[in-house]
């Protein structure tokens, strides 16, 4: 078993934050994340609003505040499978593949992931039809038909967007109406390529090798409808990745880990920073400033 | 045009010809910044930097440049519809090519196999 002062879960800018903070007060600080470390920061093209800093990929700011907490004797660990973890008492553990990890004070910042339908058809067609990203996968599908998935600002966004590609676009939204801003909802209504299926939701995916088509089940009256695809967008939201404490500590409905001002959860010793958090706004600047806080707060608390 | 990521990058057709030629075993990641391709580059990344695959050159590649004709038109990823496209060379052929995003278990499972 290894032994730390703190133990930081998940590492985006909330995590990173919180390491940098806890290792330059000479804490022994593991940062354990079971993804690539950065969090979605990684995946933002260009970020404009981060105080102190010109434009710079999400990527070139988490790859520097990474090189940042080691450099101040961060231990790190990424693409970690953790098995098992134990909040409540003086010792909190982290257990993953290869070790077992323990400390008197945790910080959860596990952040959030997009929401997925689940499907067998899902997983097995990622990459041969089943996506995620417009931006990415669009042009594969160029004079093609596909299906959309969702109904907030992402999808009606997307869906405008794949136009640009595909021939024909059908939206799937499991409620009578959108989610998303007027604007978005006005532009995807107003574009020709795209029509809809309201009140429906995915029953599965066809194919083998590749999709072929998406059947559609309608929440009014059972009727399955079978939708000729070769691609289709998955968005249909963020959850917060804390399934894996539910039960443990305290949460919303939404999943989201409720804490006080001092990011401190109803476990004594176990805080909370980042978007796996419940609060309003979900910046890079909101997530650096819970890190701030949760270290400073567990640190108080372990008595340093 | 390369990425901007901290893995090296091929930047021409000829240079992962070269590669693969004098290497024996490479991992090249052909994608974009999105989601499904920057924690295939983690993924690499951090195995590159674990000092336990130093058997293997791991390199990525810009998806948009037209040298990655290359990986684009190989057999193997005629039926790939979604990024990034993953191929493993060993002694200059393809021995195993993915699409999408893959996690370490898949990617080191894959080395595994085909190393």
């Amino acid at each position: 078993m290894k032994e730390y002062d703190v133990i930081v879960i998940g590492g985006g800018p909330a995590g990173l934050t919180a390491g940098i903070y806890l290792a330059r007060a000479r804490k022994r600080v593991l940062i354990a994340d079971q993804g690539t470390v950065g969090g979605q920061v990684i995946l933002t093209h260009a970020v404009a609003n981060y105080p102190g800093l010109p434009e710079l990929s999400g990527y070139q700011l988490a790859s520097t505040m990474k090189k940042q907490a080691e450099s101040f004797g961060c231990e790190i660990l990424s693409n970690a499978t953790i098995t098992g973890v134990t909040l409540e008492g003086a010792q909190k553990r982290l257990v993953t593949s290869d070790e077992t990890y323990q400390a008197r004070a945790a910080i959860i910042a596990v952040g959030g992931e997009p929401r997925k339908l689940g499907l067998e058809s899902e997983a097995r067609l990622r990459g041969r039809g089943i996506s995620y990203c417009a931006t990415c996968d669009g042009d594969f599908f160029t004079d093609e038909d596909i299906v959309v998935v969702g109904g907030g600002n992402s999808a009606l966004e997307e869906a405008v967007s794949l136009t640009e590609y595909a021939r024909k676009i059908t939206v799937v939204h499991q409620f009578d109406h959108f989610q998303g801003y007027a604007h978005a909802i006005a532009a995807a209504r107003e574009n020709s390529k795209i029509s809809f299926m309201m009140e429906s939701t995915i029953e599965d995916f066809e194919g083998e090798e590749s999709l072929t088509a998406v059947r559609v089940k309608s929440k009014v009256d059972g009727t399955v409808t079978t939708v000729p695809a070769t691609g289709a967008f998955i968005f249909i939201g963020y959850v917060p990745s804390t399934q894996p404490y539910a039960g443990m500590v305290k949460t919303n409905q939404a999943g989201e880990i409720i804490s006080d001002e001092s990011m401190a959860t109803n476990v004594p010793g176990i805080f909370a920073a980042g978007d796996a958090r419940q609060k309003r706004f979900r910046q890079i600047t909101t997530a650096v400033s819970d890190g701030t806080i949760a270290a400073l707060s567990a640190l108080e608390y372990i008595g340093a | 045009m390369t990425l901007p990521t901290n893995l090296k990058h091929i930047s021409t057709a000829k240079e992962l010809e070269q590669l693969i030629s004098e290497e024996e075993n490479v991992m090249v990641c052909c994608g974009r910044m999105g989601p499904m391709c920057v924690p295939v580059y983690g993924v690499m990344e951090e195995l590159e930097s674990s000092g336990e695959y130093d058997n293997v050159a791991f390199r990525d590649m810009a998806f948009d440049s037209p040298e990655s004709d290359y990986i684009r038109k190989l057999p193997e990823c005629q039926n790939f519809r979604g990024l990034p496209f993953t191929v493993y060379f060993k002694n200059g052929t393809v021995a195993k090519a993915t699409s999408s995003v893959q996690n370490k278990d898949q990617v080191t499972s894959i080395i595994g196999e085909v190393f």
